[in-house]
């Protein structure tokens, strides 16, 4: 089992940052200045909080996203045994791709793909 | 051909022969982690010397020049000078979000480049799911991207993340289904029986027509999904300053960065592995002496070598075509990327089942 493996692998990258970050503390010089906290946008001070209720279009696409990206997870397992499942795999397959750029051509209708 | 496994089983005996089991386990586990951090760093710092060059050399420039011969010194001296930058404490954000981001961006790219095969026998995971566990893996990036920009409280920050987010995610779906495509070719998904299916062709040159769609659609989008080159609006520094890691200062900007250089490695070291054989040599039906010839050359080398030269094509991108607007981005994957992904997948399956391809 590759379990161990994957453990090792995660802790490698945890430490490849806590020990970078280690060090830059330990080297790195410390300044202190009031206008160094400030947020880095145009010089004047910033006005508001970027927390804030963002554009839709973003929100759509990641909706469609979730769709095809859950149909793409679907397709895996069918495509290691494309091969022995033959003709009547082809014929299967076939009706769900179907279904699903008929699903796509209705979001391109309602005009979901625009960016507005 | 030379067997990386011969090496690593003699270490495993040496050590097991010197202490306890668990012990043992306990060293080889700490040496694949330093072997595994070794590799991650010399790369980054090789891609960034080597994107450097290349660049300087696109605009007829030198490049770095002083520091060691040819300046190949450079990308260590930066990144000596990054360690010792202070990293600023930035009174709005919020605190845990945005150091919790490089940890994310960093665990992404370290457990996707663990995935590829080097050479024969030098792989640090080989799972029965290989291919799909990359894909999995190196899309936990988006979150940490997302995270920086949203937790950095800064509105350059906030519209880098959000483009980046809708890029990365598009181009995902791309990237999936050109690998998905593959696999039906190959019937696998572990890596190691990819490349061991590719011992009498190349996919590329097995699967023809398909396949060779599938390689330019997933050459798009992986030079889309590292957000470079002509896509790379996430972090345009015309118009956002450094788009998602704006306000991240010292070496927590350096993780972002060498995350961006190891993200390209992995897309140019997947494009390989699916596409160019992996570390298998190039044969040629016939010619038995040339065959015989290039079984000389470490697959080692064979790998890298596939590597660089489509780290050089995502480089070239870069210089050829201008910036993608964010309309044209979308439009791109959803309207012609998707549509023809699809189409291509139903392709390959009709010449996989009725046996067209070589």
């Amino acid at each position: 089992m590759n379990l161990t493996l994957f453990v090792v692998v995660l802790l490698t990258a945890i430490f490849l940052v806590v020990a970078a970050l280690g060090i830059a503390r330990l080297i790195s010089p410390r300044t202190f200045n009031r206008q160094k906290g400030e947020a880095y946008e145009c010089g004047i001070p910033t006005r508001g909080s970027s927390w804030m209720q963002f554009k839709v279009g973003y929100y759509l696409f990641a909706i469609l996203f979730l769709l095809f990206d859950v149909e793409t997870v679907l397709l895996f397992p069918w495509a290691v045994i494309a091969r022995e499942l033959g003709s009547a795999g082809l014929i299967s397959i076939s009706f769900f791709i179907a279904i699903l750029v008929l699903g796509l051509a209705y979001a391109w209708k309602k005009g979901a793909l625009e960016w507005k | 051909m030379f067997d990386f496994s011969i090496i690593t089983q003699w270490i495993d005996q040496l050590l097991r022969g010197l202490m306890p089991d668990a012990a043992a386990t306990v060293v080889e586990c700490v040496l694949v982690g330093l072997a595994l951090l070794l590799g991650y760093a010399v790369i980054a710092l090789a891609l960034i010397y080597v994107e450097r060059k290349v660049c300087a050399w696109f605009q007829c420039r030198l490049g770095p020049n002083r520091v060691g011969p040819f300046g190949i010194l450079q990308s260590v001296a930066d990144m000596l000078k990054m360690l010792t930058k202070e990293i600023i404490e930035i009174k709005h954000v919020d605190r845990f979000l945005f150091g919790l981001a490089p940890y994310i961006v960093i665990i992404a790219s370290v457990a996707a480049f663990s995935c590829l095969p080097f050479a024969r026998g030098l792989q640090v995971l080989d799972f029965n799911v290989g291919i799909f566990f990359l894909v999995a893996v190196s899309s936990i990036g988006i979150v940490g991207i997302l995270l920086a920009g949203w937790a950095s409280n800064n509105k350059y920050s906030l519209i880098g993340a959000m483009r980046s987010g809708a890029q990365m995610i598009s181009y995902e779906l791309s990237i999936g289904l050109s690998i998905l495509t593959m696999v039906v070719l190959s019937g696998t998904l572990q890596v190691t029986e990819l490349v061991e299916g590719q011992a009498d062709g190349w996919f590329l040159f097995k699967g023809h027509l398909p396949a060779l769609i599938a390689f330019v659609i997933y050459l798009v989008a992986g030079t889309a999904e590292t957000n470079r080159g002509p896509f790379d609006l996430p972090e345009a520094d015309s118009e956002l300053t450094a788009g998602y890691h704006t306000e991240y200062s010292g070496m927590h900007f350096g993780f972002f960065y060498l995350a961006e250089y190891l993200n390209m490695f992995i897309v140019a070291g997947v494009a390989t592995t699916l596409f160019l054989g992996g570390w298998m040599p190039l044969h040629v039906p016939g010619w038995e002496g040339f065959n015989e010839v290039m079984d000389y050359i470490p697959s080692l080398f064979w790998f890298l070598g596939k590597v660089g030269v489509m780290i050089f094509v995502i480089m070239w991108f870069k210089w050829t075509f201008p910036r993608l607007r964010i309309d044209q981005l979308l439009r791109l994957e959803w309207k012609y990327l998707l549509p023809i992904n699809l189409l291509n997948l139903l392709l390959m399956v009709i010449v996989v089942v009725y046996k067209l391809h070589f």
